[in-house]
């Protein structure tokens, strides 16, 4: 299928925005070929791929392959590297401008050699014909890509493929395993300082009072900084910086913010905004066919992100130009919100990517960026490094928003499913820079003029964002699926891996269970029952195959579960058996997966990318949750006013414990494998076809989140049972 | 007040002039440009700024200067000998055990510590001495693979 035909476009992926053959690759003199692109490295291995889609459609050796950190300045604007469209959009792009900048270098070749291009031999960038040679090497120059990407240009057929499809290991991985410094938190530039940042308590209360006198009189500490309720310092040394943060908290006092909402669930319902019918099916001869109803209701709590490493910027003022380094996910549209909340012009800022520690959705490296140009601004020129400690990271960057769910269905006597209702209620998840305009960076909302906090939204459907997955895949003639909208947002919310599909696929997936239940079926048939589309039966058959479903021998206190799902119901197929034991804990025992992911450009990174997907889903499930008193993220260690912990011990309401859960009306049953369902398919790339099953092993529920005091490690499978 | 410590880094003597307090990681990092060690929770939760002391891993962020003077520091700049990796490192390229790395030398120095006193460790006791080390990314299991492997190799 052509993808540009179909849809009228003139271009394909990033080529839209980014047309210029010259804006994505440059072959250099000795014997290497920059690659510009605007998606960046975030712990996903994504250069490392785009290099063999380069290397490969170039047909070059992978390693003349230089790819160029993404920085405003030289890269396309490819907007964000999220929703796992990076091989989509820009290997697409890629791809495209790499064949063609092949043709036209192999037309001047020929052109120099006297012949036609048929009669060219060629070879990682040597050229040969009649005796006499030249190379791509010799025949580039910079006119010959300043031409728009013809996308008539041939491309390598995939049967001729030599790099894409095969494992390629990590560009970045040497270096880190070297212990090199590679990433943001690691640069030292001449001169740098240090900063740090205080903010309210909780909440977006406003400053009331500050006594600095002390924290500037520090030794070592450069400058204290108040705009407003934005308060910071900078010192000479990172520990001194530190100390002074310390101390300004106990200098600062704030006014009291709104008491954030204890059931959160209740709390949600209540506030929604707009109500999205967002499917709607009618069957009224499939409606009378009922003959049983089933309902019931799921939570997923507020998840952090919880990077190991919290966000990091640097930034530096030099004659009236604004350079700042950061791990953002989309550097042009963190640079328009630093424009905006400092009141410089766009081109008067360059935005450079540099990497951070591992990235799911959008985290505090934006609003790190504007904390690091506020404080560069009283620097006098030298550059600004300002790491979040652990605490500013789980305060106050977004957290992945709280959602309920409810649902019903109809069974016939045969046990089909004839009616489906989906409810759910969640703020946006979306909150990034660039798409508002007001700048979405936490700084800007607390300056002595404060930008208005723009609220989260909802990307619309077919990919969706709160509704992600919400429409089921299964073969359901009557259904309804509604979306609440909740604007106001007690708690900042933003996108965190998968966005809403996270509760969704685990409410469908654990309601599918309890359907298959009730009509007397075994959850695989049952799935098998009602899904046509073969590529979902054929991960579903795999699995269980390869799982042993059929004979697997359940004993006491032990269970095994499949789930099934398609990221964004637009792309990669993926199900899952896991095989749990509960006592007095869960514990995923194993995880196995299928996968198709279409084609697969390095099998390696594929398999570390679902792998990775499982596990952070399953710590999701059985071990996190943000928990809130009325006062912010609860915790001893957190430091409001005068040190003193935020807020007292609250009791746990009923349900409220970690990862998505169900709570209803029956008994509850058997050890049900829904703790690891939820979508490790989510992580896999839309765009590649092919099939590829990966074979993952748990042998113990992975130490992931730790004895962090915010985080309280419950069991989570649990209904409120009455 | 700031205060003069001698230090040994990776089999080298080092001097570094700072308050008594400051936690070893800053020291390490920013004044002996030894980037490596990296800061994660600041409360030695993560393991992310472990490093090696008198040959245990402990985090370098909990640990203040006057306490690290005069002990045998080892961070993962100098897990390897003569400029070769360490066994452990080739071991985690050769499983590409990692995703985004920041957790990685944290991982190695309990690694290390873990093998210098059992050489020829279960996956059990892989799992177990990893315990205190976070990754969030989810690459557990070819951690695991990559200390295996790297106990499989023969002692020089």
């Amino acid at each position: 299928m052509n993808i540009v035909a179909d849809s009228g476009l003139k271009h394909s992926g990033s080529l839209q925005k980014n047309p210029r053959l010259s804006q994505w690759l440059r072959v250099s003199g000795d014997c290497t070929v920059s690659v510009f692109v605007g998606k960046v490295e975030i712990g996903q291995g994504i250069l490392t791929a785009l290099a063999q889609i380069a290397a490969e459609e170039l047909g070059v050796a992978p390693e003349r392959i230089h790819m160029v950190p993404a920085d405003t300045a030289v890269s396309p604007d490819e907007g964000v590297t999220s929703g796992s469209l990076s091989i989509q959009d820009s290997g697409t792009a890629l791809r495209r401008a790499c064949a063609q900048a092949r043709a036209l270098l192999l037309e001047r070749a020929a052109a120099r050699l006297r012949v036609s291009t048929g009669d060219l031999r060629v070879e990682d960038g040597a050229v040969e014909a009649a005796g006499r040679r030249t190379s791509f090497w010799e025949c580039a120059d910079d006119a010959l890509f300043d031409v728009e990407v013809d996308e008539r240009a041939a491309l390598k057929s995939p049967r001729d493929y030599r790099l894409v499809g095969k494992s390629a290991p990590r560009l970045d991985l040497p270096g880190k395993i070297a212990g090199q410094p590679r990433f943001i938190q690691d640069m030292a530039l001449p001169g740098m300082i240090y900063g740090r940042v205080v903010r309210p308590p909780y909440g977006f209360a406003a400053l009331a009072s500050l006594d600095d006198g002390k924290v500037k009189a520090m030794p070592g500490v450069v400058a204290v900084v108040c705009d407003g309720g934005f308060v910071g310092v900078i010192a000479e040394r990172e520990e001194v910086a530190i100390s002074a943060q310390r101390a300004l908290r106990r200098a600062a006092s704030w006014k009291d913010a709104a008491p954030l909402p204890q059931d959160v669930y209740a709390w949600l319902k209540e506030h929604a905004v707009e109500h999205r019918v967002i499917g709607e099916k009618a069957d009224a001869e499939a409606q009378s066919r009922a003959t049983k109803t089933l309902k019931a209701s799921y939570t997923k709590p507020y998840i952090s992100h919880a990077s190991i490493g919290p966000s990091c910027a640097i930034a530096q003022f030099q004659d009236y130009k604004l350079l700042v380094w950061s791990h953002s996910q989309g550097i042009f549209n963190l640079r328009r919100d630093l424009a905006t909340a400092l009141g410089m012009r766009e081109d008067a800022v360059v935005v450079r990517h540099k990497e951070g520690a591992g990235c799911y959705g959008h985290n505090g490296a934006d609003d790190v960026a504007l904390d690091a140009a506020l404080l560069a601004r009283a620097a006098r020129g030298r550059p600004v490094q300002v790491q979040w400690m652990r605490d500013d990271e789980f305060a106050w960057a977004p957290c992945g928003p709280a959602m309920a769910l409810t649902l019903s269905a109809s069974l016939a006597s045969d046990g089909s499913i004839v009616n489906w209702q989906h409810e759910l209620w969640s703020n946006g998840h979306s909150g990034r820079p660039g798409r508002s305009d007001s700048p979405a960076l936490v700084a800007a909302w607390h300056l002595a003029r404060p930008f208005e906090r723009p609220a989260a939204i909802n990307m619309p459907l077919p990919a969706g964002a709160a509704d992600r997955n919400a429409i089921p895949l299964y073969d359901i003639p009557s259904q309804r699926i509604v979306n609440h909208y909740v604007r106001e947002m007690p708690v900042r919310t933003s996108a965190l891996r998968s966005l809403g599909a996270y509760a969704n696929v685990f409410a469908i997936e654990s309601f599918m269970d309890e359907l298959a239940e009730a009509a007397g079926f075994d959850p695989v048939e049952y799935r098998l029952r009602h899904l046509r589309d073969p590529r979902a039966r054929a991960v579903i058959e795999s699995v269980a195959r390869r799982a042993g479903w059929r004979d697997w021998p359940p004993g006491e206190s032990r269970g095994h579960g499949i789930a099934f799902a398609k990221y964004k119901n637009l792309g990669a197929y993926c199900a899952v058996v896991a095989e749990v034991e509960v006592d007095h804990e869960v514990r995923v025992k194993r995880l196995l997966l299928a996968v198709d992911v279409g084609l697969i450009i390095n099998p390696d990174g594929v398999i570390n990318q679902i792998e990775g997907g499982a596990i952070q889903s399953t710590s999701w499930t059985l071990k996190e949750q943000v928990e809130l008193d009325e006062r912010g993220l609860r915790g001893p260690r957190r430091r409001g006013r005068a040190d003193k912990p935020a807020g007292a011990p609250q009791r746990r309401r009923r349900g409220s414990g970690p990862g998505a859960h169900r709570s209803g009306n029956r008994q509850c049953g058997r050890a049900r494998a829904g703790v690891a369902r939820a979508r490790a398919a989510a992580h896999a790339r839309a765009d590649r076809r092919g099939d590829k099953s990966v074979e993952l092993t748990v042998s113990k529920p992975p130490p992931i989140i730790p004895r962090q005091p915010r985080f309280r490690l419950r069991c989570p499978v649990r209904r409120s049972c009455g | 007040m700031t205060e003069r410590f001698r230090l040994s880094v990776n089999g080298v003597p080092a001097e570094v002039e700072a308050d008594s307090d400051t936690p070893l990681l800053y020291a390490l990092r920013n004044d002996l440009g030894l980037k490596g060690t990296r800061f994660g929770c600041g409360s030695g939760q993560c393991g992310a700024c472990f490093v090696l002391i008198d040959g245990h891993a402990a985090p370098s962020c909990d640990t203040p200067l006057w306490s690290a003077a005069g002990k045998r520091i080892t961070t993962v700049e100098g897990l390897g000998k003569g400029g070769s990796l360490h066994p452990l490192q080739q071991a985690f390229l050769a499983e590409q055990a990692a995703q985004c790395g920041y957790c990685i030398s944290g991982i190695l120095i309990s690694a290390a510590a873990l093998l210098a006193m059992n050489p020829r460790p279960t996956e059990s006791e892989v799992r177990a001495a990893l315990d205190r080390n976070l990754c969030r990314c989810g690459s557990h299991n070819r951690m695991v693979r990559a200390v295996l492997r790297a106990s499989a190799q023969p002692t020089s």
